[in-house]
Formats: structure tokens, sequence, C-alpha cells
């Protein structure tokens, strides 16, 4: 049986994790040349508690499944998750309100620990928050993480139990006949396949269309964040959010999991046509600062490290579309929009046990020697010192400093470059090199000096990201 | 973990770490550079042009030879400098230096120490500049070491962002080598890096300077495809109705440095405006046994003054380890409204002494005053971009906490 998830975000690099636990052939194929570039890069990486998710709706079956299932997915797979919980926070009365109904929809979801702080109490545990705050909603299950890293480690760990991983490669059509899957045709070849799963994020219609399935459309929905710098640490502890609106869940104040503080999203709906549009906009960062400052008014932007942009797949009744088609073998995996990272390990249990054995009938057997462990690469601040010497005394590449910011060792580079890595940005999202408050200025050319040393290619062919992102045009002179 | 003791330590081996041991060791201490590079000299290595060395040598000096001239002067250079140390974390108790290298982890216990940590540049992702996140973006010092260092070009066409003098130079350097310079961005009124860089890399080369001017916008999906430039008014608000778009595949930024202080800020006295810690005529800052000297202290125009800064402070280190008394800080200067950048911050009154002030307004003809007695008068126009430096000698009669001024006469 062939199985091939088209997308290599979180979603579809926690299926084929998943999958890969089963004597099956699986199969990802990924357009951009690295895992987790796409809606998986720029969001809030917030693993949501799941409260405020209609109880009817298919986001609330699988959000509070997902949050419990990150304990043991961030230990097999060694990824950093931080349960640092969470607080909506009321300025007025009507808010109160609010977050009593937040409270009632917690726990018709399943979120039973929910607790409504008084002003006092919240001042206790998040001292910077603005003063006018007169209640908020603790949530001690939410938490943070690193969507990207999740992606990676989970593709990994589904490469070591014997998936086959495509990067670089678009599909471009879906043969069905029998209105059962066939073949996948993609820009450098051609695969039978019986089994489809279409994880393809904003362009999830469109590959949809080529199965003949298009009763659906993806929007992208743009949000703008401004990171801060890691000497803010502290200034919250937990993921801050403003009483939500009809449109999303606002903006908020977000402790990363390397300790710098991030603020947004904004929302702005963008027509069809532009999935790729990750600029930022003087309006978008002024209403995230305006509005993160209301939270917070002590968020000073002289901290700023970045600002960027993300989109979001957003269906007309923004909820997720899971499960088998029409077509047989076609299974869909769309509109995962918040709270798509809480809920991508539970959706992707869910496609092997329910969609797979029940829906589609398959007798899946599961794999003798799946091995359930990856190992992330190491890092000293995650490290003790004993450690880490231990480390350099077997390898001293590990006690060569390239990122002095974000303490990236030469050691860990190499690393990233034998698990895949081949840009900057393959690098940068491994390592967090060049992640921090320099941006690079002492490392990236370090950097592209070891990776073009290490795969024997010159200078200027090393990409920051994508094809056309060239770094470097040539020599001065020969 | 290996335990090592020494007299004077050196954080960093730039211009002002190398001039710190080189007067630290002539009191016959044990002084020990350590540099988190492969060699040491920092930017001096990338900086190909000259104009260095003017008021120390008495030369006009390109960066590579001002720093060959310190090695020079420091003699066995093996016997003093650890190439390839990080310093993870200070620790101010145990008086411990922790550090990375190929050795592995090795615990330095100095008797006195010199942060010589120099400064890093400000990137152009900090700025909140609207548009895409592409390739192409550098800041000068990266674009000036992949030019000088590596022999490689950034692009084709290039704007410059900021008129610091790391741009200047790079504006007139990737000319040189072949690229479509359109030309320099500067938000303020007035340039930033000093005016002989003006004259000597844009005027020179027919390059335009726009001030008053930055970037609205960054265009382009993957690599730089052009940016939208237009005017800003008086509180740097873009001007609706100035805006033009550049055809460009490179923006080299140089919108400011920032003194490199995090291994210290936690413990030791800082100066919100300087950037760095607070220090005295010996270059000591509040904590007794650390010594700081050059960028981290206070963005320098020159790197002279950064050499003569360590080396007072490698010459107090040392004496200081030799159980030298020295003389105590027991005058502090306050800044008036027109000052922006000031050290040293305290000082002995034991032996003249120089000191750097910045003024935050451009003066056509102005003063200095301390606390109220004019110290020196300027008959040229004074500019925030260019320090004013003066030796300060006559102590009589000053209070314990003097105001500095410069003010506008005539």
């Amino acid at each position: 049986m062939k199985v091939f998830v088209i997308g290599a975000g979180i979603t579809g690099s926690l299926i084929t994790r998943e999958l890969s636990k089963y004597d099956l052939e699986v199969h990802v194929i990924e357009k951009a040349p690295d895992i987790g570039w796409g809606v998986t890069k720029a969001n809030s990486a917030i693993v949501h508690g799941g409260y405020d998710d209609p109880p009817e709706s298919v986001r609330a079956k699988f959000a509070v499944p997902g949050n419990e299932l990150y304990d043991k997915l961030s230990k097999e797979l060694e990824f950093d998750f931080l349960r640092t919980g969470s607080y909506v926070v009321a300025f007025k009365r009507e808010d109160v309100e609010y977050l009593k109904k937040l409270k009632e929809r917690g726990k018709k979801n399943g979120v039973t620990n929910l607790e409504i702080l008084t002003a006092k109490e919240l001042k206790e545990k998040e001292p910077n928050l603005n003063e006018e705050i007169i209640a908020a909603l603790w949530c001690p299950t939410a938490g943070i993480t690193e969507p990207w890293e999740v992606s990676i480690a989970a593709i990994e760990n589904a490469q070591e139990n014997g998936a086959i991983v495509h990067l670089g490669e678009k599909v471009t059509d879906i043969i069905v006949q029998n209105q059962r899957v066939k073949k996948i045709l993609t820009d450098k070849g051609e695969y039978d396949a019986d089994i489809v799963i279409n994880a393809a994020g904003l362009f999830a219609d469109e590959i949809a269309k080529m199965a003949g399935i298009g009763d659906f459309e993806i929007f992208p929905r743009k949000g703008e964040y401004i990171l801060l710098d890691e000497k803010l640490k502290g200034l919250v502890n937990a993921v801050i959010f403003p009483t939500p609106t009809k449109k999303s869940k606002g903006i908020l104040v977000v402790p990363t999991v390397d300790g710098g503080i991030l603020l947004g999203p904004n929302a702005v709906d963008l027509p069809k046509d532009q999935k790729e549009n990750l600029e930022t906009t003087r309006d978008g960062l002024n209403e995230v600062y305006e509005k993160s400052r209301k939270l917070v008014p002590k968020i000073d932007l002289s901290y700023t490290v970045k600002t960027f942009a993300g989109l979001r797949p957003e269906t007309k009744d923004k909820d997720f579309i899971i499960g088998a088609t029409k077509v047989w073998g076609f299974i869909n995996v769309v509109g995962i929009r918040s709270p798509g990272l809480t809920a991508a390990p539970a959706i992707a249990k869910y496609i092997a046990e329910k969609v797979l054995s029940e829906d589609l009938g398959l007798n899946l057997s599961k794999k003798l020697d799946f091995n359930p462990y990856r190992r992330k690469i190491p890092h000293l601040n995650d490290s003790n010192l004993k450690e880490w010497e231990e480390l350099v005394k077997k390898d001293p590449s590990f006690g060569r400093t390239v990122c002095f910011c974000n303490n990236v060792s030469e050691g860990e580079i190499l690393e990233a470059i034998r698990r895949g890595a081949r840009t900057l940005d393959g690098v940068k999202f491994r390592t967090r090199a060049s992640f921090g408050r320099c941006q690079g200025g002492f490392c990236s050319l370090k950097i592209l000096e070891i990776i073009s040393r290490e795969l024997s290619i010159p200078l200027e062919e090393i990409k920051q990201n994508y094809e056309n992102s060239w770094i470097i045009k040539g020599k001065v002179r020969p | 973990m290996r335990r090592e003791n020494v007299d004077v330590l050196i954080i960093g081996g730039g211009a002002a770490g190398l001039a710190a041991a080189i007067e630290a060791k002539k009191f016959g201490v044990k002084t020990l550079l350590l540099e988190r590079d492969r060699s040491t000299g920092g930017v001096l290595n990338q900086c190909i042009h000259n104009g260095f060395g003017l008021h120390v040598f008495k030369a006009e000096l390109t960066g590579p030879e001002f720093m060959e001239k310190l090695w020079e002067e420091l003699g066995n250079l093996d016997e003093v400098i650890r190439n390839n140390y990080t310093v993870l974390k200070i620790d101010p108790e145990k008086k411990e230096v922790i550090t990375l290298s190929e050795e592995g982890i090795v615990v330095f216990k100095p008797k006195a120490l010199i942060m010589a940590t120099g400064a890093r540049e400000r990137p152009l992702n900090s700025l909140r500049i609207p548009g895409s996140r592409v390739a192409g973006v550098f800041t000068a010092g990266v674009a000036q070491k992949m030019v000088n260092i590596y022999n490689r070009l950034p692009g084709n066409r290039v704007l410059i962002v900021g008129s610091g003098d790391i741009g200047l130079i790079m504006a007139r350097r990737l000319k040189i080598e072949g690229m479509d310079v359109v030309g320099v961005v500067e938000i303020m009124p007035e340039p930033g890096g000093l005016i002989r860089n003006v004259v000597q890399c844009l005027d020179d080369f027919n390059i335009p300077l726009w001030l008053s001017h930055t970037v609205f916008k960054i265009h382009g999906k993957e690599r730089l495809e052009g940016v939208t430039i237009g005017k800003v008014d008086e509180n740097f608000k873009p001007i609706p109705g100035t805006e033009r778009f550049l055809e460009v595949d490179t923006l080299v930024a140089s919108v400011g440095l920032i003194p490199q202080n995090e291994l210290i800020e936690d413990f030791v006295e800082m100066d919100a405006i300087n950037r760095g810690p607070v220090v005295d005529d010996l270059m000591r800052t509040s904590v007794e046994w650390i010594f700081a000297a050059g960028n981290n202290v206070a963005i320098h125009d020159l790197v002279d003054f950064v050499y003569e800064e360590g080396k007072i402070a490698g010459k107090n280190a040392a004496k200081y380890v030799l159980g030298e008394k020295l003389p105590e800080a027991k005058y502090r200067f306050e800044r008036g409204d027109n000052v922006g950048v000031l050290l040293p911050q305290k000082f002995t009154g034991s032996q003249p002494f120089k000191m750097y002030v910045r003024s935050r307004k451009s003066l056509e003809k102005s003063a200095i005053s301390f606390s109220g007695r004019t110290i020196r008068k300027f008959n040229w126009k004074i500019r925030p971009s260019e320090m004013i430096d003066l030796v300060v000698k006559n102590f009589e009669g000053f209070p314990d906490e003097v105001l500095v001024e410069v003010n506008q006469i005539g």
C-alpha cells in the first residue's frame, strides 16, 4: 500500500510520522526546499488550551486531545515544549461575562481546569500586565513550542522509520480512475499511489481540484508579528490573550521557548491570489504594537529583533475539513488554521486510526521495529557545562562557536547539514544560528563557508531559502 | 573543567583589547586575551581603507596596518592571545570567567578583568521596515567582510541605508568594485558619519545622499527586487506623495552600532545613553576588579581613541593587580540637556584625562562648559556625528558633580 502525504508542514509531517508506525510505503512530497516553510514557519507557536473553539466544530474535536499528546510527543521527538499556561484578560464588565462564557465552553470541550482570577491574583503571577485589567481566565494546560522544529523532528523520525521524503518537488496532477486515486504526477516524476493525503496548507484547494474535488476554497489570512529580544525574558511568563473578537483571538503577547517575546498577530483577509504575500505593513505593525502595549504597557520596541508575517489557511466556515472524500483514497486535511498546531498530533492519529482503518477499511498492521525516538541536535543552552565539555572532547567542533548571540557551535551546524540543511534558513531553523539579536551579522558568512566546504558547492550557489534567494553574486576579482 | 589563574584577563581582541594587553604586559603581570574569532584585530581586519592611526601613530594607515602595529607592539602573540575562546558567562561573585573552546570548558580566575567586547551592527530587520523579508539585505560590516575578506560581491545594484561611516565607506567600495550604487538614504537631516567620509566617499564618486529620507517598503519575493524610498517629516513620519521606487537587488544598512555588554550589564552600573558601563578616567567600572575600554563603553569615531582607552585600562588593571592604591573617583559628570554620549562619567582628579562628548544638536558656534564655567569654544560647526574630545587638566574648584553642557554662542 503506497501512501503519499502532500505537504510537509506541521500536519503533513505529523501524519507522515504517524503512518510510519505502520507497514505502509509512506511518502511525503513538499514543494518547498525544506520542511515546515509554509504556514508552519510563521505563527504564534502556541499549543492552545482548547477552550475557545465552538463545541460543535471540528476544531474543538481535535484541540484538546492534540494538546494532551504534546507531552509524550515532545519527549519522543525531543523538541522544546513548555506548558506556560495562558490568560485571557478582561478590561470591562462585559469582558468578564465573556470569560465566564469561555469557561463554560471550555468545560464542554473537555478543558476542566480553567479558572477565573481576580486582578490581584493575576498581578502576582504576571506583574507586568496593564493595571486596568480586572480579571483573567487562566488555562494551565496551554503551552508554547517551535512549530518548524516539531515538523523537522517528525519528518526525521518518520525517515528513520522508513518514510521517503521528497523536498523541492511540486505535485502537478493527481490521476483518478473509477473514483479511486491512481497516480501522483510531480515536476520530477510520477508515482503509483493508493492513498493521497492532502495536507497542502494554503494550496490544499488546488490539490483537491486535481483529484476532482472542488467543494472548498482556501483563503489566505495574514498575520504580522514583532519579535523582541530575549533580554526581555520574564516580561510575561504565560501566553497573554485579550478578550477575543468574532474574527480572531486577537493580538497576543507570547513568550517564546528560547526566551524572546512575540507580539501579534493582526488578521488581514487577503484575496485568494495572494497566497504568497508575506509582506509586513506599516499599519499592521502599528496595530500589533498598539494592541500588545495595551496588554503589557512596558513593551519597548527598541528591543525589536525582527518583524515578519505569516499566512493562515482559512475556509468559508473557519473550520478544519478532515476526512475521506468521494474519491476513494483521497483524504483531506485542510483549512488547518488556529488551533492547527495544537490539533495536529490528534489529527495524525485520527487519520491512521479512524480514516484509514475504519472509513477506508484498511487493515493496518503496526511495525514491530518502530522507533519512536528522535534525537535533537545538541545545544549548549539546553545542556549543562559538564555534558557539553564531554561532547567537545569527543568532537572539538562543538567547541568552536559560530553564532555568538545564541551560542551555536560549528558542530551543531555540521549536524544540521548532515540532517538535510542546504540553505542559510535550513541551518537557522535547525540550530537557531542567526536567529538572535545580530540577525546573522557575525555568523552568516561563516555559515555560508561551512555549507560550501561540507557540500563542496561554491558560495555563490548557496541560497537564503528558496531557489531565487541568492546571497552572493560572484567574485570581486578572479 | 580546567581552571586557570591569571592576573589581567582581557575579553576581546580588537583595538581596545590589544592595546590593553600591550600596556598590562609592560607591568610584568600575567596577561591573557580571549578572542572569540579565529584571530585578533576585530573589525580592523576588513577595513582596508586608510585613515587609521593619524592621532596615535602620526601616520595614515589601513586597518590591517594599524592592527599589525599593535601586534608588533605586543611582541609574542601566542603567549598572550587565545583565539577561538568564547566567554559564556562572568560570575561576579566568584570572580570567574567561563569559556568555551576546542579545549572544552575553561574557567579563568583573573585578578582583574578588562571588557573590550566592542560593538555589533544594528540589523535592518530590527527597524520594522514594512515589506518582504528577502535575501540581499546586509549590514555594511557584512558587505565589507564579503568584499574585502571573502572576495565576493553582494549583488548588482545597491542602495545604502544610513550614512554611518561604514555605510559611506561601503558606498565607495562597492562603486569601485563595479556595483551600481544608486545612492544613500539618511533618515536624519544630517549625515551620520564623519564629514570627511561624506566628501571622500560620496561627493568624489557622484553618489547622491538623500537626507531626511528612508526606506518605506522592501519589495521582492525571494531576492530583493526594489525599495520604495521617500521623505520623512521632523518626527520621522513618512510624507505621503514623496515616494519613489528604486530598482535594486541589494540593500546595505549602516544604521548604527550597539555596544555589546550582555556579559556584564546585569551586575555593572550601566549608562543608558552610552549603552555602556559607567567608567571613570582610569577606565574602571562600578565593579572594582572590572575595567572596560573601547566601543563597548560608548561608540567612538576613531580607532585611535579606542586604542588610547585600551592602554589606560591595561595600565590601571595591571596597577590594581600589583596592589597599587588607585585614587578614588570622587567627581561625577552630569549631562546637560544637549549632551548625548559622554565619557568618562566619573573622574579621580588625580591626573589630566581625555573626555569625549557628543552634542545632541548641530551647532554653528558653541562652547562646552563645566558647571557654568566655559572650558573650550568651538568656532566650527559641531555635529552629533562628530565626537568632541578634550583634555581636562585643571580640577581646581570643581564641585563633586560637574554639569557638562554644550551651548550655542554668539
